[in-house]
């Protein structure tokens, strides 16, 4: 049952972070990985949200590990850092991994508050 | 340097295969279920270093990085490998979310130290691994290719 859960939220959340990466590219480009950066924030900042406020873990396999798991990716994320990489961009890449990480956290940092405060 | 007009948003989603779309779905479905699998194997508590998280995050890193070689410089043309295997499979295999988690886990447990080590052998293993993964595929089949190019 589990295994149908985590499967079921993957096949809405790798889809939602393939549209994404097409919306947020039409209207910011493909200089930067701007797309990746927005679902890795978000997915970061609900998986905390829900680890927090979900206790069941039929929920939690389903959201958690299923959709905010799928939503999210690191292997893109290492792929388009080397490629800036590649492409002789040191900064951009440095600054890559640096926004996707400190902006997962401060995402985090706020789903667990708003969590904490929604369940007291 | 003048830019073209932008087309409506809703063109480009209009113009995106629903082939492409089943393929992300279905690849992502199976990779998630490999994680999950991992961390079966793996289990780990808020205070341990998540193993299986970041065997998957960096095993992941090795497989986008050959395959990205092979489906843009090797062999380009298979219209449903990049969104199938790469954004579906490697997308649902690897993940961020748990990665920033298990982060928080290990900081709201007091472990400063596991968190900042989680943090950071994560982040340089899956670029080294993506890394070697690019290098070796292209040592690999592109000298051959070269080879039987240069007659």
């Amino acid at each position: 049952m589990t295994l149908l859960l985590v499967a079921a939220g993957a096949a809405f959340g790798a889809p939602a972070r393939f549209l994404t990466d097409l919306i947020v590219a039409h209207y910011a480009g493909r200089r930067l990985p701007w797309g990746t950066f927005v679902v890795n924030v978000v997915g970061s900042g609900l998986a905390v949200f829900l680890a927090v406020a979900v206790a069941s873990p039929g929920w939690s396999a389903l959201l958690v590990v299923g959709f905010c798991g799928a939503l999210t990716t690191y292997s893109t994320l290492s792929y388009e850092t080397l490629r800036l990489v590649e492409d002789g961009r040191w900064y951009h890449a440095l600054g890559n991994v640096a926004a996707n990480l400190a902006g997962g956290l401060i995402a985090g940092l706020a789903g667990f508050a708003l969590a904490h405060l929604i369940t007291g | 340097m003048s830019e073209p007009p932008r087309p409506p948003v809703g063109h480009v989603l209009r113009a995106t295969p629903v082939s492409a779309l089943v393929a992300v779905s279905a690849g992502g479905a199976i990779g998630a279920l490999g994680r999950y699998g991992l961390t079966r194997a793996f289990p780990s508590d808020p205070s341990e270093f998540d193993l299986a998280t970041f065997t998957a995050n960096a095993a992941g890193g090795l497989l986008i990085g050959v395959l990205m070689v092979v489906v843009t410089e090797v062999a380009p043309g298979g219209r449903l490998v990049r969104p199938f295997l790469g954004v579906g499979v490697l997308g649902g295999f690897t993940t961020f979310s748990t990665y920033i988690v298990d982060i928080g886990r290990a900081a709201n447990a007091g472990d400063t130290a596991l968190a900042v080590a989680y943090a950071f052998a994560t982040m340089a293993v899956a670029l080294l691994t993506a890394a070697a993964g690019m290098y070796g595929t292209r040592r690999v089949l592109l000298r051959s290719n070269r080879g039987e190019g240069a007659r």
